[in-house]
């Protein structure tokens, strides 16, 4: 046996690393659990690494600037082609300091007046494997995030943590074919489920035929799934097809249309109501003045019944010029030293209305 | 550094000679490999299509020409990657330990110091590496996965090319002998 087990050692070693593999996958499969200290172990060997790396990206850009600019004393020419070099190199630093102010505020405006508790995060990895859609963000449970939270920017949600580890978090993308989540259209309320399909475009299933969603609509967290709050952007619908029994929905998400460096983690997430309109990044369409000749303003917009209230100041200017129409006094047209009009006079009707009607009852009518 | 260029075949075993690397080759160049596979594809999309853990498997199998050594390398980077996704642990880890066994196991035979060789391992290991992967996916966790044959033959060419070029790199790293 002990021969056997000398000749076959390879083999035999082969076997056993399988099967003991297997035996970790079906574990993992038929309990639905993970085995999380291993992954903790990686996470925790690479994490750190990637940080630091991260760190040092920054400043090895003004190093390398530095280096090319030290050489060029020497050569007139290579100091004029690394000249140029440094300026692209300076104007790709600029444009991704701008990239990144821009979307450090946008997160921070949306953090102060979201109603929902957040925690900022950096995206620090994404996931091994070719099909992976699964990035790495730099807070953990250390920071509060546990498993199940859902993951947004202020352009809308863009994935749930699936694993939180002390110092990390792994975040399943809604572009993941495993990624589910409930929402609802902005114009009909139609409910159905966001479903990732490996490609940059989701789909929602579950619509029925007959339900309306049309193109070019927006699409909310319905809160269905208990991770999403209701009332964050989804995605806008880029295409409807009928189909049996449900409709075939195509949609872009807009949570990384901006690509993806910072987000937001909901500690605690609260529900909002539905928009009437599309979220504010969104272009909006005004339309030109109308020409000065075709509409005329009323001379006299507080007294026109059913029409816009005004200031105080306009309704004030209204209940004078009546008082002073009652009494015949011309506005403008009084000397010095005559008399003016009684503004504490009384008049009868509410404030606002015409002093006596310029028309006799029934003589309003138009045809 | 002289390859033989005359044959690839070698004819006695005493022609295979085990290649030695430091310790801290062995655990730094895995661990940059998998660090390079979930970190520079944050910047450079395109180097996404880079297997990195999975050529150096096939490097450090290949040198070694020591089929027990190679598993377990396979089996300790697969279960890495696995790791730092959302598979089950283990998925990886398999079709990496019969990556790194295979190609031990080639590495006995062959010259694995002939360039062309190395081209050719390399896309014959990236294609097993994927195929596998997709058997396993559907078999084991009944997932749909798709598989693209032409993409999946141009991936294993890059790969390979890109895995001459590393093993070059990493061929200074060997305990000279």
């Amino acid at each position: 046996m002990e021969s056997f087990l000398n000749r076959y050692r390879s083999i035999t070693i082969l076997l056993l690393v399988i099967l003991a593999q297997l035996a970790l996958v079906a574990v993992q499969v038929k309990n639905d659990r993970d085995v999380r200290l291993i992954r903790v172990w990686t996470v925790t060997a690479v994490t750190p690494v990637a940080r630091i790396v991260e760190a040092l990206r920054g400043g090895s850009s003004g190093l390398i600037r530095n280096y090319v600019l030290l050489h060029d004393a020497h050569e007139e020419n290579r100091r004029l082609q690394a000249e140029v070099g440094r300026l692209k190199l300076d104007n790709i630093y600029l444009k991704n300091e701008i990239g990144m102010a821009d979307r450090a505020k946008a997160l921070s405006v949306f953090q102060s007046h979201t109603p929902s508790r957040t925690v900022a995060a950096t995206v620090i990895g994404i996931g091994a494997g070719t099909n992976s859609k699964v990035v790495f963000v730099d807070r953990g449970s250390v920071s509060g995030v546990e498993r199940g939270m859902a993951v947004v920017t202020p352009d809308g949600i863009v994935g749930k943590v699936i694993t939180a580890y002390p110092t990390a978090s792994a975040v399943l993308l809604i572009t993941d074919p495993d990624f589910a989540a409930g929402v609802i259209s902005q114009k009909g309320q139609v409910h159905g489920t966001l479903k990732g399909q490996g490609t940059p475009i989701c789909k929602v299933d579950y619509v029925p035929f007959d339900e309306k969603v049309e193109p070019g609509e927006w699409l909310y967290t319905s809160g269905d799934d208990r991770i999403f709050p209701r009332g964050f952007p989804v995605g806008v619908v880029k295409g409807v097809r009928s189909a049996q029994p449900f409709k075939e929905i195509l949609v872009d998400p807009s949570g990384m249309a901006r690509g993806l460096e910072d987000v937001l983690i909901l500690v605690e997430g609260v529900h909002q109501a539905i928009p009437d309109s599309p979220p504010v990044n969104q272009s909006v369409f005004i339309g030109s003045p109308p020409p000065a000749d075709t509409v005329k303003p009323p001379d006299n917009p507080g007294n026109s019944p059913g029409g816009p209230a005004g200031t105080e100041a306009d309704r004030l200017r209204t209940q004078y010029k009546d008082i002073g129409n009652a009494q015949g006094h011309k506005f403008g047209e009084g000397t010095p030293g005559s008399t003016p009009p009684d503004f504490n006079l009384k008049l009868p009707g509410p404030v606002g209305a015409p002093a006596a009607p310029a028309v006799p009852p029934g003589g309003a009518s138009h045809p | 550094m002289s390859y033989s260029g005359g044959h690839i075949l070698l004819s006695s075993q005493r022609e295979s000679q085990v290649s030695r690397f430091p310790a801290w080759v062995v655990l730094l160049v895995p661990l940059a490999a998998i660090l390079f596979q979930v970190y520079v594809p944050l910047f450079f999309e395109f180097l996404s299509f880079l297997e990195m853990p999975l050529l150096v498997v096939v490097y450090f199998a290949l040198m070694r020409r020591s089929q027990v050594g190679g598993l377990l390398v396979g089996a300790l980077v697969g279960l890495a990657q696995d790791s730092l996704s959302k598979n089950p642990l283990g998925m990886l880890g398999i079709v990496n330990t019969l990556v790194g066994y295979f190609a031990a196991s080639v590495g006995l035979r062959l010259d694995v110091d002939h360039p062309l060789i190395r081209l050719l391992l390399t896309f014959f290991f990236f294609l097993f590496h994927q195929l596998f992967y997709w058997v396993m996916v559907r078999a084991l966790l009944g997932q749909q996965l798709a598989f693209d044959v032409q993409k999946t033959l141009v991936l294993g060419l890059l790969n390979a090319v890109v895995g001459v070029s590393l093993f070059h790199f990493l061929d200074k790293l060997r305990k000279a002998t």
